[in-house]
C-alpha cells in the first residue's frame, strides 16, 4: 500500500509530517483510553469511599464487582489504548513515515474495544466477580476470558503495527542514523508487551477452554505463576512507556537533551532482558516453588531492572537540570529547580510523576519483593498502597502530562481552561501520593487488600485495628476522592478542549 | 533531543564521571539488596518455607477431620476447638468462608502447621503480627511455627475468594 502525499501535513510546531491515518488512528485511541479512564475513575471514587469505614458506600457483592472493573477499566484498557496511540505517535509521527497498514491498525482497535467492553458488560452483569487476577479455580463465565483474549489479540496487532512501521521507515529513509530514544523507549515496551500477551495466551485460553466445559482445570499455583508472567509483565510495558513519555516531556516542556544516549538505551534494554523474570516475587510466600528459584528470579534479575530504573531517575532530571542552566538559570545549586516551568502541567506531571514513582513506588515495590519482608506485606493494603504510587502517580501522570502537548499538536486544539490545566497535576498527583502512603501504612498494620469489611462484623471473629488505622482510612477517603476530583478535571478539559477549545493552526 | 534520530558515533560519547559514579552506587545497592535473600535464611530467624506437597483436596479434608478428631478439646460457636501435643503436625483449612478448626498451642513449643485449601485460594493472615501465607488447593504448604506470646491471634483471609470473603475469620489461641 502506498501512502499519497495529500495523507500527511506538516506540523506548524515541530515540521515534522504527521500521517493522517496514524493520526487517526492515535486520536481514536487516545479518546477512548480517557473513556475508560473516566469509566475507572468514578468506580474508584465507590471504591474509596466504601473502604473509608465510616462512610463505607457499597454493599459487599457491588463492592467486589467494582474492584473488578476498576481493575479492568484502569490497569487495562485505560493504560494500552494510551499506549496504542504512543506507539503510533513514536513511531509513525517521529520517524517522519506512513503507518504500516492502517487497516490494520483500525483492526486493533476494533478488537480490543470488543474485548474491553465484553470484560466491563460481563463484571456488571455480575458475570465475573473473580478481580482482576481471576484465579482459578475461583470461575467466571467463559465470555469473561474470551473478552480478555481478544484485548490482547488487538493489543498484539497494535504492536506488529508498530513494528511494521520501523521497518517502513527503515526501508523508505524516513530518517538517518539512529531512531530517536522515545521511539527506542517505545519499542521496547511494544517488546514487551508481545512476550507478556503470549503469558496471557498461555494463561488465559486454557482457562477460557475450562469456564467453557472443554478442558481440565488448570492447576491453581501454576495459574498464579503463568497469570503473573502476564499481569506482572504488563506493568512494566506501562513503566518502559511511562520512561519513554519522560524523555518526551522533558524535551517538549524545555528541551532537555538526554546526557548521554548509550546509558538511556542501555537501560531500556535492561528492561527487556531482565523486568518479566521478576514476576515470581507475587509468588515468595507460596507452595509449589523452591527458596533458590524465588530468590535466583526476583532477587538477582529484578534488581537489574531495578538498576535501568535506577539510571533514568538519573538520567532523566540530570538532562532536565542542564536544560535549564543553558537557558541561564546557574545561580547555586537550585536556580536551576526554581526557575523551572511548574506552571506548565506537562512539566510537574513530569516532575510529580517521577518523584513518586521512584521514591513511593519503586523503593516500596523493592523492599516489598523481598521475600522476607513479603511475609508481612503479601496482600496487605502495602500492596495496593505500592501500585497506586507506581501505575497511577507515575504512569497515569506521565500520560496525562502528555495530553498536555497531544492536544495542541495531534488535535490542534488550545487547551482548555489552562488555569484550571496548571493545578491539575498537583491536585491529582499529590492526593495520590496521599492515597498511596495511607494504604501503606494501614497495610502495615494488617488490613488486607480487596476486602470489603476489615472488622469482620457478620463474621464468628471480629477484630479491631484500632483508631490509628480508622483514621489513616479515613485520610485515605479524603484524598481518593480529592485525586477522583482531579482525574475529573482532566477528562473534562480534555473533552471541552476536544468540543470547544480554539483550534490551532495546522 | 529524545525526539530526534542519531548520527553514527553517538554509541562513542564517553560517559560523565557523575553519571559513572550513580550507576555504581546503584550497583552495588542492587547486589546488596539481592544478597540479603539468601543471607537471611543463614543469619535470620524468620523466613518462608520451601516445603510443600501435592495433595489432592479431598485427602487434605480429610486429614483435617481426623486431626480435629484426635485433638477436639471443645467447640467455640460452630468451630472445633483443639489442642494438639507440642512438636505436633497441626491442621489449617481454608474453605468457603471458614478456617478450620481453631487451635490451641502453647507458647515457646514448634509446631508443623499444614496449610491448604478444599476449594478456591485462601490467604492466612494471622492478626495482629500480620504474618501472611497462601493457602493454595492441591498443596500442602508446610510451615514451621513456634508462638512466642500468648493470647489470641485472628487469622484474616487476605485472598478473594467470593462473596463472603471478608467474613472468614479464624482464631488460633497461645497459651
Amino acid at each position: 500500500m502506498e501512502a499519497t502525499a495529500e495523507q500527511f501535513r506538516t506540523c506548524a510546531t515541530t515540521g515534522l509530517k504527521v500521517h493522517g491515518p496514524a493520526e487517526n488512528l492515535i486520536k481514536t485511541n487516545a479518546v477512548t483510553a480517557i473513556v475508560f479512564l473516566l469509566v475507572g475513575g468514578i468506580v474508584g471514587l465507590t471504591l474509596v469511599l466504601t473502604r473509608w469505614q465510616a462512610v463505607h458506600l457499597l454493599d459487599d457483592e457491588w463492592f467486589y464487582r467494582m474492584l473488578s472493573l476498576h481493575g479492568i477499566a484502569m490497569l487495562v484498557a485505560w493504560m494500552i489504548f494510551f499506549e496504542m496511540a504512543i506507539l503510533y505517535f513514536a513511531s509513525a509521527v517521529l520517524l517522519n513515515c506512513r503507518l504500516a497498514t492502517p487497516w490494520a491498525g483500525w483492526l486493533q482497535f476494533l478488537l480490543m474495544f470488543v474485548g474491553a467492553a465484553i470484560v466491563a458488560v460481563e463484571i456488571l452483569l455480575g458475570n465475573a466477580d473473580v478481580m482482576f487476577t481471576s484465579y482459578v479455580p475461583l470461575k467466571a463465565d467463559h465470555m469473561y476470558y474470551l473478552g480478555v483474549i481478544i484485548f490482547a489479540v488487538g493489543a498484539i496487532v497494535g504492536c506488529l503495527v508498530f513494528f511494521g512501521t520501523l521497518v517502513v521507515a527503515k526501508k523508505e529513509k524516513t530518517y538517518s542514523g539512529s531512531m530517536p530514544l522515545v521511539t527506542f523507549g517505545a519499542a521496547a515496551a511494544a517488546i514487551i508487551a508481545l512476550f507478556t500477551l503470549v503469558h496471557g495466551a498461555i494463561t488465559f485460553i486454557p482457562t477460557w477452554a475450562w469456564a467453557a466445559g472443554l478442558a481440565p482445570m488448570m492447576d491453581a499455583e501454576l495459574y498464579r505463576m503463568l497469570f503473573w508472567g502476564f499481569g506482572h509483565s504488563s506493568q512494566q510495558i506501562n513503566v518502559a512507556a511511562m520512561v519513554a513519555v519522560w524523555y518526551l516531556l522533558g524535551t517538549l516542556t524545555v528541551g532537555a537533551i538526554p546526557i548521554n544516549e548509550k546509558v538511556c538505551r542501555t537501560a531500556f534494554v535492561l528492561y527487556i532482558l531482565f523486568i518479566n523474570i521478576a514476576s515470581e516475587h507475587h509468588l515468595l510466600v507460596d507452595p509449589g516453588l523452591g527458596i533458590e528459584h524465588k530468590i535466583w528470579n526476583t532477587g538477582y534479575f529484578m534488581h537489574l531492572a531495578v538498576l535501568a530504573s535506577m539510571i533514568h531517575a538519573f538520567s532523566v532530571p540530570a538532562a532536565v537540570e542542564v536544560a535549564l542552566r543553558k537557558k541561564g538559570f546557574t545561580r547555586g545549586a537550585f536556580e536551576w529547580l526554581k526557575k523551572a516551568p511548574w506552571g506548565n502541567p506537562a512539566f510537574s506531571a513530569l516532575a510529580i510523576s517521577l518523584v513518586g514513582f521512584g521514591f513511593l513506588g519503586g523503593i516500596t515495590g523493592v523492599v516489598y519483593g523481598t521475600e522476607q519482608v513479603n511475609i508481612i506485606a503479601h496482600n496487605t493494603m502495602r500492596i495496593p498502597g505500592h501500585f497506586h504510587a507506581t501505575v497511577v502517580v507515575g504512569t497515569t501522570l506521565a500520560f496525562m502530562g502528555l495530553t498536555y502537548y497531544v492536544l495542541p499538536l495531534i488535535f490542534l486544539r488550545e487547551v482548555a481552561f489552562p488555569k484550571l490545566a496548571k493545578i491539575q497535576p498537583y491536585l491529582f498527583g499529590l492526593s495520590m501520593y496521599v492515597v498511596s502512603i495511607t494504604m501503606m501504612i494501614a497495610g502495615g498494620f494488617g488490613v488486607s487488600r480487596r476486602s470489603w469489611d476489615m472488622s469482620g462484623i457478620e463474621s464468628p471473629f471480629q477484630v479491631n485495628f484500632g483508631p490509628v488505622v480508622d483514621l489513616n482510612l479515613a485520610i485515605m477517603g479524603i484524598a481518593g476522592v480529592l485525586a477522583c476530583i482531579g482525574g475529573a478535571i482532566y477528562c473534562v478539559i480534555a473533552v471541552a478542549t476536544l468540543l470547544i477549545g480554539k483550534k490551532v493552526e495546522a | 533531543m529524545s525526539v530526534q534520530s542519531l548520527q553514527p558515533g553517538w554509541w562513542k560519547t564517553p560517559v560523565h564521571k557523575e553519571e559513572r559514579i550513580w550507576i555504581t552506587v546503584a550497583l552495588i545497592w542492587c547486589i546488596l539488596m539481592t544478597l540479603i535473600m539468601p543471607l537471611w535464611h543463614v543469619v535470620g530467624e524468620h523466613n518462608p518455607s520451601a516445603e510443600y506437597y501435592r495433595i489432592a483436596p479431598e485427602d487434605f479434608d480429610k486429614l483435617t477431620d481426623e486431626f480435629i478428631d484426635k485433638y477436639k478439646v471443645g467447640v467455640e460457636g460452630d468451630f472445633a476447638v483443639v489442642e494438639p501435643p507440642a512438636g505436633a503436625d497441626i491442621f489449617l483449612r481454608g474453605s468457603q468462608w471458614q478456617w478450620d478448626p481453631v487451635l490451641k498451642l502453647k507458647v515457646n513449643e514448634t509446631y508443623r502447621l499444614h496449610l491448604s485449601s478444599i476449594d478456591v485460594l485462601h490467604g492466612m493472615s494471622i492478626y495482629p503480627i500480620n504474618l501472611n501465607f497462601e493457602a493454595v488447593p492441591g498443596y500442602d504448604y508446610v510451615l514451621t511455627i513456634t508462638p512466642t506470646s500468648t493470647g489470641t491471634f485472628n487469622i484474616i483471609c487476605n485472598e478473594f475468594c467470593g462473596i463472603s470473603h471478608h467474613n472468614m475469620m479464624g482464631k488460633i489461641i497461645v497459651q
